[in-house]
């Protein structure tokens, strides 16, 4: 699969990081300071960051399926991002939200963050690794119990 | 236009450095998205790198199904990386102004070589659990702001909103709480 992928795929895909990452330095959302404004509502512009954005790839998510097939440089279908529900999406919401809360940092503007020049965020990328380790090695064990899997994203 | 004075206050309270840094940086971030998900089809979340890059250290089979995947969301993170770094470059650096640019005051700014770089005052303690906890929590949760926040709201998904309204309001919460402690910055 790796092999037979088009030649631009990994460029775009580089391309698509950087303009994400220059927005979140741009939003200073990259600065746990301003999120954590948000959060006590010092500042609500964050708003609009979220919004700006789902608004944004709402209008690709809505108008693609519908006028084309399928992408360019992998032949996948253009789909919604859509999960299933189960009680994990609130469990996993939960921790998440008092991590953020704790930190004021979450993991796409951790990587901004770096980029940015703090290199004081590599505390939480430590405690992200960290975390995502512990979570994924205790469902690693208990997994082999269940039968199968869903996709991951 | 608006020019009731009590309106302009209450936007000057809730909005003090002002919505267009916040708004074109957000439509941004959405457009990197988008230019992903239109050669690729894939709606990109960020926090699927912290398993897929343990994949490369640990043969757990929690991360050993992002392996097809991995290598692109390296690339995805070095990009973000980038972005961010080319921000520093020139609009942090005031090498590129805009009237839609406000800079603020938080955190320390470093001069380097010409260039102006930005390290938070948030303590190392907070980020280190804090950061714990996101890894987790995004994990389990299936999504963390960009998967869940971007694409999923951006896709409609019941459970991505109902997941952003979780992890929003509880850490709406912690904040609140670790303020009122008297934790600062």
């Amino acid at each position: 699969m790796t092999d037979d992928r088009h030649p631009l795929f990994k460029p775009l895909i580089f391309v698509g990081g950087l303009i994400f990452g220059f927005g979140l330095g741009f939003s200073h959302m990259a600065r746990p300071e301003i999120v954590l404004q948000f959060l006590t509502f010092d500042d609500l512009g964050l708003l609009f960051v979220m919004f700006g954005a789902a608004i944004v790839s709402g209008i690709a998510f809505a108008v693609m399926p519908r006028i084309r097939d399928r992408a360019p440089l992998t032949g996948n279908a253009y789909e919604r991002r859509l999960k299933s529900f189960d009680r994990n999406v609130l469990i996993g919401g939960g921790i998440f939200g008092v991590g953020w809360g704790i930190s004021g940092i979450c993991p796409g503007a951790a990587y901004a963050s770096l980029g940015v020049g703090n290199i004081t965020i590599l505390w939480a990328l430590a405690g992200m690794f960290l975390g995502a380790y512990i979570q994924g090695y205790w469902r690693s064990q208990h997994a082999d119990a269940r039968p199968t899997a869903s996709a991951g994203d | 236009m608006v020019t009731d004075p009590v309106a302009l206050q209450v936007a000057a309270d809730l909005f003090p450095n002002g919505i267009s840094r916040y708004a074109v940086g957000g439509m941004l971030v959405g457009l990197g998205a988008v230019v992903i998900y239109l050669g690729t089809g894939i709606p990109a979340g960020a926090s699927t790198f912290l398993e897929s890059t343990l994949s490369y250290v640990s043969g757990q089979s929690r991360f050993q199904r992002y392996v097809a995947s991995r290598d692109w969301r390296v690339v995805f993170t070095l990009g973000i990386i980038l972005g961010g770094f080319l921000f520093a470059l020139t609009v942090q650096s005031g090498l590129v102004s805009s009237s839609l640019y406000q800079s603020g005051t938080t955190g320390q700014l470093h001069q380097l070589g010409g260039f102006t770089f930005w390290t938070t005052n948030v303590q190392p303690w907070r980020l280190f659990l804090g950061g714990t906890l996101v890894g987790i929590g995004t994990r389990i949760g299936k999504g963390c702001t960009s998967g869940h926040g971007v694409c999923g709201v951006g896709s409609a998904s019941k459970t991505s909103i109902v997941g952003v309204i979780t992890f929003l309001a509880v850490a709406i919460g912690t904040a609140q709480i670790v303020a009122a402690l008297g934790v600062t910055p």
